[in-house]
């Protein structure tokens, strides 16, 4: 047996190691480490509740709304306060303008440039897919840039800026939206839904959104042009539909009153107790302790800690791993083609991307229904007043999956504040009981090593892992 | 001009920004302006030992390279050892990568105010972190590099500040220095290109006729001037954040919430709630920019005595009540 460790995984935000236990070249045993410690938890006690909202963001880069959101909705569970209707929409399209963007910033930027690699020089697709896809100078990223930025121009409308915006608050929005300004956001969604169908997909979102199966999924792409046609076309030739699986657990809080909350196992789903969840810090360079649920957990550094590989905590539902992501979202959802992937084949690579794909299919045309729904003149923004003592959980969907944040207040000052972020879920390290965490488990058999092809790199990204959320 | 990037403790944003930059493609427009990215942790497609490879070829000297850009606060902790972050696949800590970098750098960018004075990262209580920006330590010059350090091009850091950073303010430093150099007169005194901090947030802010009648937002979502109540420091930070737009024609102010001074070493910390003003006998604490405290005082009771109706009504909800007047012509025209 022999050990490797490999590192720096680029192409994904914040740092990423993996140290593998290799038997005749193929995975025995992986472990993912984190190894970056950023220590936000603790920046946020003694601080103003409001201050959240300021601070939160700053987690991340990537998905800083979805950080806003979770804080928004905590302090409005702890204030009694309901957003207005016109400032639930502004806040639902906030975050599914951040969510649509990086489901496109990772399939162009992120995931795809791997198949440009020499590695796949003999492979028929390879020229087509080396000139577009190459990193940075491919004719793709040329074309995503722009249509990306143009994209989050909805954002400055809607939010200011991004990333890192205060608009998001407990009971709404700060900007209301005019009626001149609700038809350029309109006209915003359809220059992105040209891109989409032009360049992506080759084909009317609704008719991606209508794909129920594999097979419809298959006969649909062949023959056609367009980048996801594309990629099922490497995705055949690779087998991605049969690597990359986890154990098959699936768990989302629900996004837009859209997709439910839940979890999936063995083609069932069951309804989702967020008491159900704990935080195990057993093999984290944290101080070790019973597994606690997130409303009283502690977040303590021990550096020297024996056998532990990572800064990461290992989040538990039940006390088993879960899988969370846009394909979790959609099997929870009940979506027919992603549970006709997951049912045949498993969690795989190729269905977390189908996953992602399918819902900028799906998001766009609610996002253009949700610009239509807002009521210029109509309040965006209920107040309402922050308690003393309280608590509050704000549970939300961010590209990558489940995040979830729990605080406290005591004399008018946050007293704990604790976060779930979806790598959290996806990257965790063996618990107390030494189950793996789903990537850990998804790299099993893989092969890894001196000239292996580039497989590991594809079922890592396939998850969209956000590290700097990781390690909050 | 080659550029090598790097990322510590930080939250990509200032990446995710930067490729927000409008209204060309970021890569075609570094391309046309001779620049390209030697390594870049988010963008390039070298990974795992290739990665490693480049970057230690960069550090010894072997690869020439002009610009080394960081994106996040240096973590010299725990106790100085900067295993907070270690350096993925190799294990040597960020810290230890940076200085050896910075020493074959003919300039060193600090890319967000994390790197430029330390973030949110070494303001958690305590510092346990032991964090700190590559060349200041919050206001003190010191910091990873030291107060005295000059790359090779003779400049010390240049700090582009802001949480995140504007993507022009990168690409225009960038564009700049492969076009002629930078001087140390580009910079003002805390290591920021004066192209964009010798200006203030507050300038072409669009709540102006809020703020020059005092007319006050109360509450968030308010259309008034957020500066008496809700904590906006538009008018002491430095920045061009409403001269040039955020996202096509955003800014803090054009979304309806209070500038923060994330451009300024120690706005983490303002010490007050980030949404609130704090006063004493009812005056804010933080008067703008270079303006004596009598005067403002006195200013600001005469225009909000002389505060139009319109404006009064009109800071203290979302949307405009009142239309401003059409004036009639005269002469029975």
């Amino acid at each position: 047996m022999s050990r490797i460790v490999v590192g720096p995984f680029n192409r994904v935000e914040g740092d990423l190691e993996v140290s593998l236990e290799l038997e005749a070249g193929r995975i025995q045993a992986a472990y993912v480490n984190s190894p970056l410690f950023r220590g936000f938890e603790q920046i946020l006690v003694g601080r103003a509740p409001l201050d959240a909202l300021a601070i939160v963001p700053r987690i991340c880069g990537i998905c800083s709304v979805a950080q806003s959101a979770a804080a928004a909705t905590a302090l409005a569970d702890a204030m009694g306060v309901t957003p207005t209707p016109n400032g639930l929409l502004a806040r639902h399209l906030i975050q599914a303008t951040e969510n649509m963007a990086d489901h496109l910033t990772h399939f162009y930027l992120f995931f795809m440039p791997d198949f440009a690699r020499p590695d796949y020089v003999d492979r028929p697709w390879h020229p087509a897919i080396a000139e577009r896809f190459t990193a940075i100078k491919g004719s793709a990223a040329a074309e995503v840039l722009p249509a990306r930025a143009s994209f989050l121009r909805l954002m400055g409308f809607l939010a200011g800026r991004w990333p890192h915006t205060l608009a998001i608050q407990p009971g709404g929005s700060t900007r209301a939206i005019t009626a001149g300004e609700r038809i350029r956001l309109l006209a915003l969604l359809r220059e992105f839904r040209s891109f989409l169908e032009r360049r992506l997909f080759g084909d009317a979102l609704e008719r991606i959104g209508q794909l129920a199966s594999k097979a419809e999924l298959l006969a649909w792409a062949d023959g056609r042009a367009g980048d996801f046609p594309a990629f099922l076309k490497i995705a055949g030739d690779l087998g991605l539909e049969r690597i990359g699986r986890a154990d098959d657990r699936f768990l989302s809080h629900g996004a837009y009153g859209l997709f439910p909350a839940g979890t999936w196992q063995q083609g069932k789903t069951v309804a989702f107790a967020a008491a159900r969840i704990t935080e195990d810090t057993e093999r984290a360079w944290l101080l070790a302790d019973q597994p606690r649920h997130p409303a009283t957990g502690e977040t303590i550094v021990a550096a020297d800690k024996a056998d532990a590989y990572t800064w990461c905590k290992a989040p538990r539902y039940a006390g088993q791993a879960h899988e969370v992501g846009a394909l979790a979202r959609q099997v929870v959802a009940g979506n027919p083609l992603l549970l006709d992937l997951v049912q045949r084949d498993g969690g795989s690579v190729m269905a977390r991307v189908v996953a992602r794909l399918q819902e900028l299919a799906l998001l766009i045309p609610a996002m253009e229904g949700w610009v239509q729904a807002l009521q210029p003149g109509e309040s965006f923004c209920a107040q309402g007043v922050m308690p003393d003592e309280g608590s509050g959980v704000g549970l939300v969907e961010a590209a990558r999956g489940s995040l979830g944040h729990w605080l406290t207040i005591r004399r008018g000052r946050i007293e704990r504040y604790q976060i779930i972020a979806p790598t959290t879920w996806n990257f965790s390290p063996r618990d107390a009981t030494n189950q793996e965490g789903p990537l850990e488990k998804a790299l099993l058999g893989l092969a890894a090593g001196e000239g292996a092809p580039p497989t590991i790199q594809h079922v890592v990204r396939s998850f969209d892992p956000c590290m700097v959320c990781t390690v909050h | 001009m080659k550029v090598l990037w790097l990322q510590s403790g930080g939250c990509g944003g200032c990446t995710q920004s930067l490729l927000c930059s409008e209204p060309r493609s970021l890569f075609d427009e570094l391309r046309d302006a001779g620049i390209e990215f030697v390594w870049h942790p988010a963008l390039s497609q070298a990974s795992g030992g290739e990665a490693l490879a480049v970057l230690e070829a960069c550090a010894s000297g072997e690869l020439a390279f002009d610009v080394l850009c960081v994106e996040g606060a240096m973590l010299r902790g725990p106790n100085g050892s900067g295993r907070f972050h270690l350096m993925a696949g190799n294990g040597r800590p960020l810290t230890e990568w940076v200085t050896r970098l910075a020493g074959q750098a003919k300039w060193v960018f600090a890319i967000g105010s994390c790197t430029a004075y330390g973030g949110f990262s070494a303001n958690t209580p305590g510092n346990p972190l032991e964090a700190c920006g590559l060349q200041y330590d919050e206001q003190t010059p010191g910091g990873l590099l030291g107060a005295g350090f000059r790359s090779a091009g003779g400049l010390p850091v240049v700090n582009i500040a802001g949480c995140p950073t504007h993507p022009g303010w990168i690409v225009e430093s960038l564009q700049k220095l492969a076009l002629e150099g930078m001087a140390d007169t580009d910079l003002d005194e805390l290591g920021r290109p004066l192209f964009y901090a010798g200006e203030l947030v507050h300038h072409g802010c669009p709540r102006n006729e809020y703020y020059e009648f005092k007319a006050s937002a109360e509450k968030q979502s308010d259309l008034g001037c957020l500066m008496e109540n809700l904590g906006c420091k538009g008018t002491q930070a430095h920045a061009d954040c409403n001269l040039r737009a955020w996202n096509g024609s955003g800014s803090c102010l054009r979304g309806g919430f209070a500038c923060i001074a994330c451009t300024e070493p120690g706005f983490e910390s303002p010490g007050h709630a980030f949404q609130e003003t704090p006063k004493v006998a009812g005056i804010p604490i933080g008067l703008p920019s270079d303006m004596p405290k009598a005067w403002f005082v006195a200013l600001a009771a005469l225009s909000k005595s002389a505060t139009p109706k319109r404006v009064r009504d009109n800071a203290v909800v979302d949307h405009l009540v009142f239309r401003p007047a059409i004036k009639k012509k005269g002469g029975g025209k």
